[in-house]
C-alpha cells in the first residue's frame, strides 16, 4: 500500500519539519513496515512548463516516427522541439522541459541539433520525469485544466514523498489513506481529521426510482446509489489522476477513477455498473448451476454455486468483491450508473479470489475486513464526486442489510502491564485506546471502532497499547530458569553418530525429500518401500511424491558432486522418510474453544503417519585422497558394512549379520544387520543398475540405518578386567565357500565357552579349489582369577573346533 | 693377581672404549672388558675364596676398578651416541612439509552445526529440544494455532498439501505444531525450542527454498511477560552474532501471538529482519487447555538458513541445499 505524504497531510497534521525518515521510523514503530521511501522530484529541476501543441510536422525518412512540434510555452515566441511520441494532437496540453532543466538520471536538457532541426526542449513522458513506469507516450494534461506556461512541477504535484508500506493482514483498515493517516497521526502525536466525519452530513434520499438491492448471502450491508445525467466526456481532474498515479494505478475514466480514488482514500471497494444494462434488481447471492461468465479483463471463467456473485434478473454481472463483468461495465457512452458498495463477508471474497486465482485491489481489501460503516459513506463520497466533477444527478439511494460491528470487550488495565512486563497507568491506556478510535467507559468496557474487527480480546488491546508507546519501552529480562534440561538419548546419539562419521571423512548433506514414482521403481523398491504419499501441489511434476528411502537423494548429490569434478568422497544424510503405512483418515478438527479430549488428541496424533528417521551414506571412488604415496584402494562392499557396524558399536548395541538381497544393493553383496532379530540396517555394494543410473563410479557402496528402529543403549555394567595373562591359540578351518564366516565364528564362540575372550579372523584363503575356503582364527582365552593351564587351553580350543566341525562341516587344517 | 694387574685391566678397558668407532664396536668392547668372562669379572667372582682381610683390601681395589671402567664406558657411550645422532639428523632427514593427511575431509552440514549450536545454547538456559513429524496434521499446523480455514494468514504461506486433501495433511509450514503437541501433552512450566525442517511452496532461488529449517522457542509459565521475551532474544542474538549486536522489536501480526513482533538485529551496520515473535495468543493457550488466568507465554521463531546466511555472509541459498562438498567442508565440525 502506497501513501503519498501530500495525501496523508490532508488528514494528519504532519508538520513540514518532520523528515521523511522520521515519518518512516514512526510508521515502523507502530507496526507498519515501510518497504521503500520514494522521493519524487528530488532529482528534477525546471524549467518544466505546461505547453500547448500549436502545430505538428511529421519528419519522414526515419526508422521511427519523428515529429517536429511547435509549442506555446507561454513565452513571447513559440518553441520548436523534436518528439518521438505520437499520442498527441494539435491543441493538446503537454509537459515541456526547457533548456536548463535537469531530468532524473542527471539528464540535462539543452537546445540541440537533431534530425536536421533545432530542438529547443523536450516533451516528457511519465517515466522521464520519474513519476511512473509509463513510457508509451508523453503526458497529456486535461484540456483547459492549466494555464499555458505555468510551472508543471507544481501543477503535477511532482515534489512528494511516497511511502510504500507492507500492511499486515489483520489491519485491513490501513489499506487506505484514511487508515494510514490515523496511524501516523497517532504515532507522531499530531491532529487527525477523519474524512468520514464530513461524509456523515451528506444526505441522499431514497426515491424508489433507482435499482433495488437484494441481499441473499455473503454480506452484511449492501448500498446502491443510482445516478443519471453523467457526462461521459467529463475528464478526471489533474489532482485526482496524479494521486491515483502516485498510488501505482492508472487513470482510466472519471467514473472509474472516482471508484478507485474513494477506495484508496477510505478503503471501501466500489463497483459502478452501467445502469442501462441492469435488468430488474441487483442481487448478491449464488448462481444455481455452473455457467460461464466473462470478467472485465476479458477472461471467460467457469462460475459455480460456490462463488458469490452480484446478479440482476438475467444473471451474473460481477464476481462479487473481486472483479466486475465485461457486459455491465461503464463505457464511454454511459450516462446512468448504479454504484454498489458492500460490506462483504471476508471469507466469501477470499474464496472467490482463491478459486479464480484473481487477487485484485478490491478483493485484497474485502478479504481483510472493511469498515462496515463505509458502505454508506464511501458510496456517498462517490455520489458527491460524480455530481461535482461529472455533472451527474442523484436519482435514488437504497440499501439492504445493516452494518454489524465488533462487540464490546472488557479489559482489566492491570493485565496490560502484566503481559508487557512494565507499568502503564490506566490513564495512559485510556488515552491510547481513544487515539486508535475506541470508546472506553469508566469500567474499561471498550467499544472498538467500526474499522477494527481485529480487536476482540484483551490481548489485542495490549498490543495496541504496546505499539503506540513503542516496543522499545519494553524492558529486557531473562525468564525464571527451569531446573535442568538436556538432549534426549536419541538426540545425543544422532550428534555422536554424525560427528563420528564426519571425523571419519564423511561430509553431511541435506536433500529435499521429494522423489518420483519412476525413481522409486528404478531403484527396485517394492512393497512398503514403494508406497508413499503424494503432494497435491508439488513444486515440480518431476518430484510429486515423498521419499521412502534416503539413497536416491544421496545418489543424486553424489552424481552432482562428480559432475562438478569430485572423484573420491563419502557423504551421509540424516533425515525422515515417508512410507505409506496406512491410508490417511479424514481430517480430525475438534473445536478450538477448549482442549480436545485425551482420546481426540490421541486420534489426531495417530492420524499422522509414522515417519522414521534414517541415516544413509554413499561412498564412492578411493578410500583415501590421491597422495604422493600412491593411489589407495577403492571403497568396496566391506567398507560400507564396516561403517554400518561401527555405528551400531558406537551405540553399544549387539547385532547379528545376515545376507540380504535388498534393493538398491547388489543382490550378492548386501548385508542386513539385525538387532533382536529385527532388521535395522543394510549395507554393501550398490546394484550395478543404480550405479549406472546415477553415473557413479562402478562398485560404489552405501549403507542405511533406520535410527528409529535402534533401541536405547543398555546401561553398561562395568565388569572388572583383572590382570591375568591371555593365552593365544590359532586354528585354521576348511569350510565350504557357501558357509558364512559369521556362522563359523558363532560356532567357535559357542564351543570355546566362557574362557574365550575374543576371536579374530586373521586370514582367509579362497584358492583351495573344490569350492572350499580356509579361515584362520586367532582365539584369545583368559580367566579373570588365574593363569590358565596348558590343559585348559587345549581343551577349550578343541571344543571350539569340534563345534565348528559339527555346525559348519569344518575340517581342521593341519600344518 | 695384584693391584697393578687390575690397573692394567682398567687401562685396557679405557683404551678399548676410546678406540671403539661406533656403538656396535663399543658393545663388543664392553662385553670383552665388562662381560662375564672379562678378567675383572672373574677376579670379582674369586673374591669369595680370599681371607677376610684380603677380601676387604682387594675388594676395594676391584670395586674402584669397576667404577673406573663403568665411567669410561659411560663417557664413550655418550660420545658415540652424539656422533650417531648427528649422523641420523644428516642422513635420515625428510621433508616433513609433504602432504600427510590422506583421509577425506569430512564435516557436518552447516545447518546441523547451527542447529546444534542453538540447541546447546538453549539447553544451557534450561530449555528442552522438542521435535515432531514433518508431514503433519493441518489441525496442528493451522487450526490450533488460530489460523482457521480461509483466514488470509493461510495464503501468507503457500502450503504443500498431501493427497487426499480431505485428510488435511500438510508438510508443516512451521515448527509450531511441535509447540501445540507439547502444550497438549505437558503441563506448564514449558520451556522448549523446536528446531526442524519446514516446507513452503516457494521456488528455489538465491534467498528462498521450498525446504528450509526453523527454530522456534516456547515458554509458558507463571508471570511470563514480553520483557522475558525481549531478554531471551537479546541473549540469543548476542550468542549467535556477537556481544555487540543489538535487537529491535517491531509490531507485527501472527495469528498465534498477541502482541506480535518482528525481531530485527543490527548487524554489520544495518538492521536485518531475523524472525517473528510475540506473547502466545490466549486463544492458542485455551485450545491447549492451559489456564490463561494463571499462565502466560511467549514464542519466537527464525529461519536457520537465514541466520546462517546473515552470520556467515552466504549469498546464495543454492549452496546450502545442493550438497556440494566444497561448500560443506568449509565448516568442518563448526568449531
Amino acid at each position: 500500500m502506497r501513501a503519498p505524504l501530500s495525501w496523508l497531510r490532508e488528514f494528519a497534521a504532519i508538520p513540514e519539519s518532520v523528515s521523511a525518515e522520521a515519518i518512516s521510523d514512526a510508521f515502523i514503530r507502530v507496526g507498519f513496515e515501510v518497504e521503500e521511501i520514494i522521493t519524487q522530484g528530488a532529482d528534477l529541476t525546471g524549467p518544466l512548463v505546461v505547453a500547448k501543441v500549436l502545430a505538428i510536422e511529421e519528419l519522414a525518412g526515419n526508422k521511427k516516427p519523428i515529429r517536429y512540434v511547435e509549442l506555446d510555452c507561454g513565452e513571447k515566441q513559440s518553441r520548436f522541439v523534436i518528439c518521438g511520441a505520437t499520442n498527441f494532437a494539435v491543441g493538446d496540453l503537454v509537459v515541456a522541459a526547457l533548456p536548463g532543466a535537469v531530468l532524473p538520471g542527471n539528464f540535462a536538457i539543452s537546445a540541440r541539433e537533431t534530425y536536421g532541426k533545432t530542438s529547443n526542449g523536450m516533451i516528457c513522458s511519465s517515466r522521464e520525469l520519474g513519476l511512473g513506469e509509463d513510457h508509451s507516450g508523453i503526458i497529456l494534461l486535461p484540456a483547459n485544466s492549466l494555464d499555458v506556461g505555468s510551472d508543471a512541477i507544481a501543477a503535477l504535484e511532482i515534489n512528494d514523498v511516497i511511502f510504500d508500506i507492507a500492511v499486515n493482514p489483520d489491519r485491513g483498515y490501513a489499506l487506505s489513506i484514511r487508515g494510514l493517516a490515523r496511524e501516523i497521526a497517532g504515532a507522531l502525536n499530531v491532529k487527525f481529521v477523519d474524512p468520514v466525519d464530513a461524509l456523515k452530513k451528506l444526505e441522499f434520499k431514497k426515491s424508489g426510482n433507482g435499482v433495488t438491492p437484494i441481499l441473499e448471502d455473503g454480506a452484511s450491508v449492501f448500498y446502491l446509489r443510482t445516478l443519471s445525467n453523467y457526462k461521459a466526456d467529463a475528464l478526471t481532474p489533474l489532482w485526482m489522476s496524479r494521486r491515483i498515479e502516485k498510488m501505482g494505478m492508472r487513470s482510466i475514466s472519471l467514473a472509474v477513477d472516482i471508484t478507485n480514488y474513494v477506495m484508496l482514500e477510505l478503503g471501501q471497494p466500489l463497483h459502478a455498473f452501467d445502469r442501462s444494462k441492469i435488468k430488474g434488481n441487483l442481487r448478491i447471492g449464488r448462481v444455481k448451476k455452473d455457467q460461464k461468465f466473462t470478467t472485465l479483463d476479458g477472461q471467460e471463467r467457469n462460475i459455480s454455486p460456490q462463488d458469490l456473485m452480484v446478479m440482476d434478473d438475467n444473471g451474473p454481472l460481477a464476481l462479487a468483491g473481486t472483479m466486475g463483468g465485461l457486459e455491465s461495465e461503464i463505457t464511454s457512452s454511459t450516462t446512468e450508473l448504479a454504484l454498489e458498495a458492500v460490506r462483504f463477508d471476508p471469507i466469501a471474497i477470499a474464496k472467490n479470489s482463491r478459486r479464480h486465482k484473481l487477487s485484485t485491489e478490491a478483493s485484497r481489501r474485502l478479504e481483510r475486513h472493511v469498515d462496515p460503516s463505509l458502505a454508506e459513506y464511501a458510496s456517498a463520497r462517490f455520489a458527491q464526486l460524480l455530481i461535482d466533477l461529472g455533472g451527474a444527478t442523484h436519482v435514488d439511494t437504497q440499501h439492504a442489510g445493516e452494518p454489524r460491528f465488533a462487540p464490546v470487550v472488557k479489559l482489566d488495565p492491570a493485565y496490560v502491564s502484566q503481559v508487557l512486563g512494565y507499568s502503564i497507568t490506566p490513564e495512559k491506556i485510556r488515552e491510547i485506546l481513544s487515539v486508535i478510535g475506541c470508546d472506553v467507559d469508566n469500567e474499561f468496557n471498550i467499544d472498538p471502532p467500526s474499522w477494527r474487527w481485529d480487536l476482540t480480546q484483551p490481548a489485542d488491546f495490549v498490543e495496541e497499547v504496546a505499539r503506540m508507546i513503542g516496543y522499545d519501552a519494553i524492558p529486557s529480562l531473562l525468564p525464571p530458569r527451569p531446573k535442568h534440561a538436556s538432549l534426549t538419548w536419541s538426540q545425543k546419539r544422532i550428534r555422536v553418530i554424525s560427528s563420528a562419521l564426519a571425523a571419519r571423512g564423511l561430509s553431511e548433506v541435506q536433500t529435499f525429500p521429494f522423489t518420483s514414482d519412476a525413481i522409486i521403481e528404478s531403484m527396485g523398491y517394492v512393497n512398503e518401500r514403494a508406497k508413499t504419499y503424494r503432494i497435491a501441489n508439488p513444486m515440480s511434476e518431476d518430484f510429486p511424491v515423498l521419499r521412502t528411502h534416503l539413497l536416491p537423494g544421496l545418489a543424486a548429490v553424489a552424481s552432482r558432486n562428480i559432475g562438478r569434478g569430485a572423484k573420491d568422497f563419502a557423504i551421509f544424510e540424516v533425515g525422515s522418510i515417508f512410507r505409506n503405512s496406512k491410508d490417511l483418515v479424514t481430517a480430525i478438527s475438534p473445536d478450538l474453544d477448549q482442549k480436545p479430549s485425551k482420546a481426540k488428541i490421541e486420534e489426531i496424533f495417530d492420524s499422522v503417519p509414522v515417519q522414521h528417521l534414517h541415516l544413509g551414506a554413499i561412498l564412492v571412488g578411493k578410500v583415501e585422497d590421491t597422495s604422493w604415496r600412491g593411489s589407495s584402494r577403492s571403497y568396496e562392499w566391506s567398507d560400507a558394512i564396516a561403517m554400518a557396524q561401527e555405528v551400531l558399536q558406537l551405540c553399544n548395541l549387539k547385532f547379528t549379520v545376515t545376507r540380504s538381497d535388498f534393493a538398491p544393493w547388489h543382490p550378492g553383496r548386501c548385508a542386513e544387520l539385525q538387532i533382536d532379530g529385527k532388521p535395522v540396517a543394510h549395507a554393501g555394494e550398490l546394484h550395478p543398475r543404480v550405479v549406472e543410473q546415477f553415473s557413479l563410479p562402478s562398485r560404489s557402496v552405501a549403507f542405511v540405518i533406520n535410527l528409529s528402529a535402534l533401541p536405547q543403549s543398555p546401561r553398561v555394567r562395568g565388569e572388572g578386567v583383572g590382570a591375568m595373562p591371555p593365552a593365544l591359540q590359532d586354528v585354521a578351518l576348511i569350510v565350504d565357500e557357501k558357509v558364512s564366516a559369521a556362522s563359523v565364528e558363532s560356532a567357535l564362540r559357542k564351543g570355546a565357552g566362557d574362557l574365550l575372550e575374543s576371536i579374530v579372523l586373521f586370514d582367509r584363503y579362497d584358492k583351495m579349489g573344490d569350492g572350499k575356503v580356509s579361515l584362520a582364527y586367532s582365539l584369545t582365552f583368559r580367566a579373570p582369577d588365574r593363569t590358565l593351564t596348558g590343559a585348559e587351553i587345549t581343551q577349550a580350543r578343541e571344543a571350539a573346533v569340534a563345534q565348528a566341525v559339527k555346525d559348519c562341516g569344518a575340517i581342521l587344517r593341519t600344518a | 693377581m695384584d693391584s697393578k694387574e687390575v690397573a692394567g685391566w682398567v687401562k685396557d678397558a679405557q683404551a678399548a672404549f676410546l678406540s671403539a668407532g661406533d656403538l656396535d664396536e663399543l658393545k663388543s668392547a664392553r662385553l670383552a672388558h665388562m662381560g662375564d668372562k672379562a678378567p675383572i669379572s672373574l677376579a670379582s667372582r674369586s673374591l669369595g675364596s680370599l681371607s677376610p682381610d684380603e677380601k676387604a683390601s682387594f675388594g676395594k681395589v676391584i670395586g674402584d676398578a669397576k667404577a673406573q671402567i663403568a665411567s669410561a664406558l659411560d663417557s664413550a657411550t655418550k660420545k658415540l651416541e652424539n656422533i650417531r645422532d648427528q649422523k641420523v639428523l644428516l642422513e635420515e632427514v625428510v621433508d616433513i612439509t609433504l602432504p600427510a593427511s590422506r583421509m577425506h575431509r569430512g564435516g557436518l552440514h552447516p545447518i546441523s552445526i547451527i542447529k546444534n549450536e542453538i540447541s546447546d545454547f538453549f539447553i544451557e538456559q534450561g530449555f528442552s529440544v522438542a521435535e515432531g513429524p514433518e508431514m503433519e496434521s493441518g489441525w496442528l499446523n493451522f487450526d490450533a494455532l488460530n489460523i482457521p480455514a480461509d483466514h488470509p494468514a493461510r495464503t501468507m504461506q503457500d502450503t504443500f498439501f498431501i493427497e487426499p486433501l480431505e485428510s488435511g495433511m500438510v508438510l508443516r509450514t512451521q515448527t509450531s505444531p511441535v509447540q501445540i503437541r507439547t502444550m497438549l501433552t505437558q503441563e506448564p512450566p514449558i520451556y522448549i525450542i523446536s528446531p526442524g525442517r519446514t516446507f513452503r511452496a516457494d521456488e528455489l532461488d538465491a534467498t528462498h527454498s521450498p525446504v528450509f529449517h526453523q527454530v522456534e522457542g516456547l515458554v509458558v509459565d507463571r508471570g511470563i511477560t514480553m520483557a522475558h521475551l525481549k531478554g531471551t532474544l537479546d541473549n540469543f542474538a548476542q550468542h549467535m552474532f556477537g556481544a555487540d549486536v543489538t535487537t529491535r522489536l517491531r509490531p507485527s501480526f501472527f495469528p498465534f501471538t498477541e502482541p506480535s513482533a518482528e525481531v530485527d538485529i543490527f548487524f554489520n551496520g544495518r538492521w536485518i529482519e531475523w524472525g517473528g515473535c510475540g506473547m502466545v495468543n490466549p486463544k492458542v493457550l485455551q485450545t491447549c487447555g492451559i489456564d490463561t488466568d494463571i499462565f502466560t507465554g511467549f514464542a519466537f521463531g527464525m529461519g536457520l538458513e537465514r541466520t546462517l546466511m546473515v552470520r556467515h555472509g552466504i549469498t546464495d541459498m543454492h549452496d546450502i541445499v545442493e550438497g556440494d562438498l566444497r561448500f560443506t567442508r568449509q565448516f568442518g565440525m563448526g568449531l
